[in-house]
C-alpha cells in the first residue's frame, strides 16, 4: 500500500489567474510528479495491476467522489451514489448491446451511453429532491431506504432489468480507431475521466455556486436570508454529482462485462461510504485514497492475512475496524491523517531550524 | 518528495510481482470458492474437497508439484469476475477450478471465452444456462445441473408416493425455476398436476400469507427454497398447524437447513427430494469418500458428511488430474492438449460415474432420497434409489428440450 | 384524537370509511363474487391478521430506534446489528436454560448493556455530531456482523418456541359456510396474536412512561428542546443513557421474538434495518405514535403484497415510502417544526 493515487487536474479547469507557469508552480511537485507515473503507469505496472487495481480504483474513486462532493462541499451525505451508478450501467446494458439479446436494444454507443447518463441524472436529481426536503441527517436514512428499493426493483423485474441474473457480455465500445477493452486503452479511458471529474469537482467547489453551496453547507438560515434558495442550490448538487457517479458506472458497467443486482446492493452502496470516509471528505484527492486502499484490501487481503498467519476470511471485520478507527480518531480520513504528519514534520523542521538559528546567534 | 519515494518504491514492488510470475516451476491451480456472505459454509467445504484430492494425491500430478490458490467471492457475479481475473492475470494460472454458484458459472463461462488458454472446471455451478447457451470451449461442468438433480423425482412422487396434485412455492430466480423445471417435465408427462406456483422474493421472512394462500386439496407442496428462507417456511407453516406432505428442491433438504438450530426442520422428515448426492448411500465408493473426508479433518471444522459442494469440487479436481496425467503436466500449448483429454476422462466418481457431452456438460447420476431422522436426533439424506446417467435433455431429444424453452416462473407449462 | 377529527374532518371520515369497510369484510360471510374479486376470505383475513401481527414486530424494533433517533438525534444503523445480537443471544439463553421468558429477559438486559456502553464509551464524546455519530454506527454493524457470523456460523438458528405458544388457536370469524349450513371457523397462530398483544402492552407501557412519568416528561422536553432541557439543570446525560439502553433493549427483546416467529442469520440485521427506517420514514421520525402507524403500514403492505402482487410485494413498501416523502416528508404522524 504505497501509491497515493491522485488523478492529474490538468490545470485547465481551475482558472489560474497568473497563467500556466503559475499554475505548474502552485499544484507543487508532488501532484507533477504523481501525474507523470500515472501517465507511464502502463511501462511499469502489468495488465493486471493496470486494470483489476488501478482502472477499478478510479471507477469506485469517481462514485465516492460524487458523494465527496456532496458531503465535503454540501454536507450532504447521500447513499444513492453507487445507485446511480449501478442505474446508468443497467441502462447502457438494456440500450446498448448485451448477451440478453431479448432485452437489449443495440443502440448504438454515442446514443446509448449520453441516454443512460442523461437519465441516471435525472434519477439522482429526483431522489435528491425528495431527499433535501427534509433535515439533513434524516438524508442517510431516505437516500439508503431509495437505494435498496433500487436494489430491490432490479432484484424483480423480469422484463427490463432481467432479474436475479442480471445482463452479462457487455464490452467497451470501438471507436476512434481504438479498442477500449484493450487493457492501455481501458486504463487511459479510466483516467481521463477520473481527472475530467477530478477537474470538474475542483473547479466547481471554487465557482461561486461551490461557493454559495459550501454556504448552506455552513449556515443555511443565513444563507436563505441572504437570498439564496438553499434546497435548489442542494438539488444542483445532487444534479452535478451524479454526472459524474453516472459516468463512473458506464466504465463499471464496461469494466466489469456485466451487471446485475448486486452491483447496486446495500453492501457496495455502504462500501462507497466507507471509501470516501476512510479517504477523506474533505478533498478530492481522499475518495481516490480511499478507493485504493479498499481495491487492495479486497484483492490482496486473503493471501495477505493467510501470510501472516491469520484468517482470511475476518476481511469485513478488518474493514469495520479500520473504518471505526478512522472515524473516531481522524475523522479527516488518510489524508487527513497524512495532511497532519505533513504538519508536524514541517513544524519540526521550523523548530530545528529555529533552534539552530538560535543556537547560533548564542554566545 | 515522499510521494515520490512511494511512488518509486510501489513501482518496483510491481515489478517484482511481474517478475516473480514467470520464474514459475509449481503447476498452479486457481480455486475459487464462496468464502464471504450466505453461501460461505458451502465454499469452505468445496475447497476441504480440493484439498483432499490434493492430498491423496500426493501434491504431485505427472511429476509436477501443485501449488492451489484460493480466491474468495461472495457468490455475486461481480466477486467471480474480480476472483478469477486475480488469479489469470497475477496468479498465471492456466487452469481455475469453481466457481460454486449459479450465477457465478454464467459470468465466468462468458469470462472464459476471453481468455481461450485458460481451462475452467466448474466447481459446483448449477445453473442450466452455463454449458447449455453459447456453450464455451473452455468451460467444463463435472457435475449436473439444478434440472438434472430432479431427475426422475417427478414420476417417484407421482407413482410411489401417489402425490397426483401439486402446489410450488419458490424463492422468485432462476436456480429454483430450473429445479421445478427439472420436476415438472417428469411429473407432467406422467400425468400430475401443478395447480398453483408461488414465488418468493428471495430472503422472504414472513410467509404467513403465502402458506394461508395453498390451496387445500393438493397432495403436496414442492418446495424450492433454501437456507433462511426454507426454516422461515417451516418454522412458520408448523406455527399454523398444517399438515401438507413436501417435496424438497435440492437446497431444501441439505445440510444448511437440516443442520440449523430448532425444531422447524422436524416437518421435513419424509420428505422425498433428490440431488448429487445422497448422504447415506451404501456404495463402496461412495462409503470411502466419507470416511477420508471425515479422517481428513477434525469434527468441528467440517459437515458431517461431505457435501455436495465437497463432492463437485473434489470430482473437478480429480477430472483435471486424469487429463493432466494423460498429457505428462504439459500445458505449454495453452492447454489444447490438455482440453482434449479432459474431454474424454471418464471418473468413476464416489457419486456415480461420471462422461462429458458435446458441450463439455456432465452426464451423471442423480439420487432420490428421503429426510430421515437419524437415533441421535439429527437428520440426515436416506438413500431411496439412483437414476443413473441423466443427460442435460433429461432424456428428451435435443430438439423436444430445445422446443421446452429457458426455465422461467410460468416455463414449462404443466402439460400431461 | 377528538382535535384531530375538528383539524382534518375529512381525512378522518375516510380513515373511518375505510376501517368500517375492513371490519365488515372481517365479520361477513363472503359471497362468491367477493371471492372472485378478493380471492377466499381465509387469504385475504390471513393477510390482514399476518400485516397486524408483522407491524407488531416491526413496531419493537423500530419504537427504539425512533426514540433514540428523536431525543439523542442519533441515526443508529447498528441497530439491526442489536437485533440480531438480541436473537442469537436468546437462542443461546434459550437452548441453555429451556425457557423462552428467561432468555427474552437475558436478552433485553444484555443488549440494553451493549447500548448503555455504546452511549457511555462513543456518543457521550461526540454530541451534536449527527453525522459522525452515524458513521460510528455503520462501523459497528459491520464489526458486530462480522463478530456474530464469526462466533455463530452462517447456520440458520430459530429460538424454541415454548409449549403454550406453539400451534394454532381459533378465532371467532367465519371463513365459509359448509354445504350443511356449519361455518368453518378461521384458525391463527397463537405465536403471532401473542407477539400482537405484546407489542400493544409494550406500546402502551411507553405511551404511559412518556406521558405520566417525570422520566418521561423529561425525555419529551429533551425531544423538543434539547439545550433547553441541559440548561435547567436536569442531569441530561442520565436521561440519555436511560433512553439508549431501553432503545437498544428493545431491539434485543425483538431479536428473539422474530428469532421464534422468523429465524436468524447473518443478513438479517440489514433486513429489518431496513424496515424499521421505512417505517420511521413513514411514520414520522422521533415519534412513537409514528412508529405504530408506520409498522402497521409496512406490515400490511408486505402481507397484502405477498398475496395479490407477489413479485412486487417489496417494491409496494418503498412506493409508499416515497408517497408519503412526496406528499408529507417529515412523515405521517410528526408535527412540522
Amino acid at each position: 500500500m504505497a501509491v497515493s493515487s491522485a488523478p492529474p487536474s490538468l490545470g485547465l479547469a481551475t482558472r489560474p489567474p497568473g497563467g500556466i507557469a503559475d499554475t505548474v508552480a502552485r499544484l507543487g511537485a508532488p501532484f507533477w510528479v504523481l501525474a507523470a507515473i500515472l501517465l507511464v503507469m502502463p511501462l511499469i505496472a502489468n495488465p493486471f495491476w493496470l486494470v483489476q487495481i488501478f482502472a477499478y480504483t478510479m471507477i469506485l474513486g469517481m462514485i465516492a467522489l460524487s458523494l465527496m462532493f456532496l458531503a465535503g462541499y454540501g454536507g450532504i451525505v447521500s447513499l444513492i451514489q453507487m445507485t446511480v451508478a449501478g442505474f446508468a450501467g443497467y441502462l447502457v446494458a438494456i440500450l446498448g448491446d448485451s448477451a440478453i439479446a431479448q432485452i437489449s436494444l443495440k443502440w448504438p454507443w454515442w446514443t446509448a451511453v449520453p441516454i443512460a447518463i442523461l437519465v441516471a441524472t435525472l434519477f439522482g436529481t429526483i431522489s435528491g429532491a425528495l431527499s433535501v426536503r427534509t433535515e439533513g441527517i434524516y438524508t442517510i436514512m431516505i437516500t439508503l431506504a431509495i437505494a435498496s428499493a433500487f436494489y430491490y426493483l432490479t432484484l424483480q423485474n423480469y422484463t427490463i432489468f432481467n432479474g436475479f441474473s442480471g445482463f452479462n457480455g457487455i464490452a467497451p465500445p470501438h471507436f476512434l480507431g481504438v479498442d477500449w477493452r484493450d487493457t492501455h486503452a481501458f486504463y487511459y479511458l479510466c483516467l481521463v475521466c477520473a481527472a475530467l471529474a477530478y477537474a470538474a469537482v475542483v473547479y466547481v467547489s471554487r465557482a461561486p455556486f461551490g461557493l454559495a453551496l459550501q454556504g448552506t453547507r455552513d449556515n443555511p438560515r443565513r444563507m436563505a436570508a441572504l437570498g439564496f434558495d438553499v434546497a435548489a442550490h442542494r438539488i444542483a448538487a445532487y444534479t452535478f454529482a451524479s454526472v459524474i457517479a453516472a459516468a463512473a458506472g458506464v466504465l463499471l458497467v464496461w469494466f466489469q462485462g456485466q451487471i446485475s443486482p448486486g452491483t447496486s446492493g446495500v453492501g457496495p452502496v455502504v462500501d462507497i461510504l466507507i471509501i470516501a470516509v476512510v479517504g477523506g471528505l474533505s478533498r478530492p484527492v481522499g475518495p481516490f485514497v480511499g478507493a485504493l486502499v479498499y481495491v487492495l484490501l479486497r484483492t490482496f487481503s486473503l493471501d495477505v492475512l493467510e501470510a501472516v498467519g491469520l484468517d482470511g476470511k475476518r476481511f469485513q471485520l478488518l474493514i469495520g475496524l479500520g473504518f471505526l478507527v478512522i472515524v473516531l480518531f481522524s475523522p479527516g480520513g488518510l489524508i487527513g491523517i497524512f495532511e497532519r504528519l505533513r504538519d508536524r514534520y514541517e513544524r519540526g523542521r521550523d523548530a530545528r531550524s529555529a533552534a539552530m538559528s538560535v543556537g547560533e546567534r548564542a554566545p | 518528495m515522499k510521494v515520490i519515494l512511494r511512488a518509486a518504491v510501489a513501482s518496483c514492488c510491481l515489478l517484482a510481482a511481474s517478475g516473480a510470475a514467470y520464474a514459475q516451476e509449481k503447476l498452479k491451480i486457481g480455486v475459487m470458492a464462496t468464502l464471504a456472505g450466505a453461501l460461505t459454509s458451502g465454499g469452505e467445504d468445496g475447497v476441504r474437497g480440493v484439498q483432499i484430492a490434493a492430498k491423496q494425491a500426493g501434491n504431485k500430478i505427472a511429476g509436477r508439484e501443485i501449488e492451489l490458490i484460493v480466491a474468495a467471492t461472495d457468490a455475486s457475479p461481480d466477486s467471480a469476475l474480480r476472483a478469477a481475473r486475480k488469479l489469470v492475470e497475477q496468479d498465471r494460472v492456466q487452469i481455475i477450478i469453481g466457481p460454486l454458484s449459479g450465477s457465478e458459472g454464467i459470468a465466468m463461462r462468458d469470462y472464459s471465452k476471453t481468455v481461450p488458454n485458460v481451462t475452467i472446471i466448474n466447481g459446483s455451478s448449477g445453473a442450466l444456462e452455463a454449458t447449455y447457451v453459447n456453450p464455451s470451449p473452455n468451460f467444463y461442468r463435472f457435475n449436473s445441473d439444478g434440472a438434472m438433480w430432479m431427475a426422475g423425482l417427478g414420476e417417484y412422487v407421482y407413482k410411489d408416493k401417489g402425490f397426483k396434485k401439486v402446489a410450488i412455492i419458490g424463492e422468485d430466480y432462476s436456480f429454483p425455476y430450473t429445479q421445478v423445471m427439472g420436476f415438472a417435465l417428469g411429473y407432467c408427462k406422467v400425468g400430475g398436476q401443478i395447480v398453483q406456483r408461488q414465488w418468493v422474493p428471495l430472503g422472504t421472512k414472513d410467509f404467513g400469507s403465502v402458506i394461508a394462500n395453498l390451496p387445500d386439496d393438493v397432495d403436496a407442496v414442492f418446495l424450492g427454497l433454501g437456507g433462511g428462507d426454507a426454516v422461515n417456511f417451516l418454522n412458520q407453516y408448523s406455527q399454523t398447524g398444517g399438515k401438507a406432505k413436501f417435496i424438497g428442491g435440492s437446497i431444501m433438504v441439505d445440510q444448511t437447513v437440516l443442520s440449523s438450530r430448532g425444531a422447524a426442520k422436524r416437518l421435513l422428515v419424509g420428505t422425498p427430494s433428490s440431488g448429487g448426492v445422497a448422504d447415506a448411500w451404501d456404495a463402496p465408493k461412495w462409503k470411502e469418500w466419507v470416511k477420508v473426508y471425515q479422517e481428513s479433518f477434525p469434527a468441528d471444522k467440517r459437515f458431517a458428511s461431505p457435501s455436495l459442494f465437497a463432492t463437485n469440487y473434489y470430482n473437478a479436481f480429480n477430472a483435471m488430474k486424469a487429463a493432466l496425467e494423460k498429457v505428462g503436466g504439459d500445458l505449454s500449448d495453452g492447454g489444447a492438449k490438455f482440453r482434449t483429454e479432459l474431454s474424454k476422462v471418464e471418473l468413476d466418481a464416489p457419486n456415480g460415474k461420471i462422461k462429458l457431452d458435446d458441450n463439455r456438460q456432465a452426464i451423471a447420476t442423480t439420487f432420490i432420497t428421503e429426510v430421515a431422522e437419524l437415533p441421535n436426533g439429527e437428520l440426515t439424506n436416506k438413500f431411496v434409489k439412483t437414476v443413473p446417467d441423466v443427460t442435460q435433455t433429461l432424456g428428451l431429444s435435443p430438439e423436444a428440450f430445445k422446443a421446452v424453452g429457458l426455465p422461467s416462473r410460468t416455463n414449462p407449462e404443466c402439460k400431461s | 384524537m377528538s382535535s384531530f377529527i375538528a383539524r382534518r374532518p375529512i381525512a378522518s371520515l375516510l380513515i373511518l370509511i375505510v376501517a368500517a369497510i375492513f371490519l365488515w369484510l372481517v365479520f361477513v360471510v363472503w359471497t362468491p363474487g367477493m371471492e372472485a374479486a378478493f380471492g377466499r376470505k381465509r387469504v385475504f383475513l390471513s393477510a390482514l391478521f399476518n400485516g397486524i401481527t408483522l407491524g407488531a414486530l416491526y413496531f419493537l424494533v423500530a419504537s427504539g430506534f425512533t426514540l433514540i433517533f428523536g431525543l439523542m438525534r442519533n441515526v443508529n444503523l447498528a441497530h439491526g446489528s442489536l437485533y440480531l445480537l438480541g436473537g442469537y443471544l436468546g437462542w443461546s439463553v434459550g437452548t441453555a436454560t429451556g425457557s423462552w421468558t428467561v432468555a427474552l429477559i437475558a436478552s433485553f438486559a444484555v443488549v440494553a448493556l451493549a447500548g448503555i456502553l455504546m452511549q457511555v464509551l462513543l456518543f457521550r464524546w461526540m454530541e451534536g455530531q449527527d453525522l459522525r455519530q452515524t458513521l460510528v454506527t455503520i462501523g459497528l454493524s459491520i464489526v458486530l456482523a462480522d463478530l456474530l457470523l464469526w462466533g455463530y456460523g452462517g447456520d440458520t438458528f430459530q429460538v424454541e418456541t415454548p409449549a403454550w405458544l406453539s400451534g394454532p388457536v381459533q378465532l371467532p370469524f367465519a371463513v365459509a359456510v359448509r354445504s350443511n349450513g356449519e361455518a368453518v371457523m378461521m384458525t391463527y397462530p397463537s405465536l403471532r396474536l401473542a407477539i400482537f398483544c405484546g407489542a400493544v402492552v409494550v406500546g402502551v407501557l411507553m405511551w404511559l412512561a412518556l406521558n405520566r412519568t417525570r422520566v418521561g416528561m423529561l425525555v419529551r422536553a429533551g425531544v423538543d428542546d434539547r439545550d433547553m432541557l441541559s440548561a435547567t439543570g436536569v442531569r441530561v446525560q442520565l436521561v440519555f443513557v436511560l433512553i439508549f439502553a431501553f432503545g437498544a433493549g428493545l431491539a434485543g427483546l425483538a431479536g428473539v421474538v422474530g428469532g421464534t416467529f422468523q429465524s436468524l442469520q447473518p443478513g438479517e440485521d440489514t433486513k429489518i434495518l431496513l424496515s424499521s427506517l421505512v417505517v420511521v420514514i413513514v411514520g414520522g421520525m422521533g415519534s412513537i405514535p409514528g412508529a405504530a402507524i408506520g409498522a402497521l403500514i409496512v406490515g400490511l403492505a408486505e402481507q397484502f403484497g405477498s398475496v395479490y402482487m407477489p413479485t412486487y410485494a417489496v417494491m409496494l413498501t418503498f412506493l409508499i415510502m416515497v408517497a408519503v416523502l412526496a406528499v408529507r416528508p417529515q412523515g405521517l404522524a410528526a408535527v412540522r417544526r
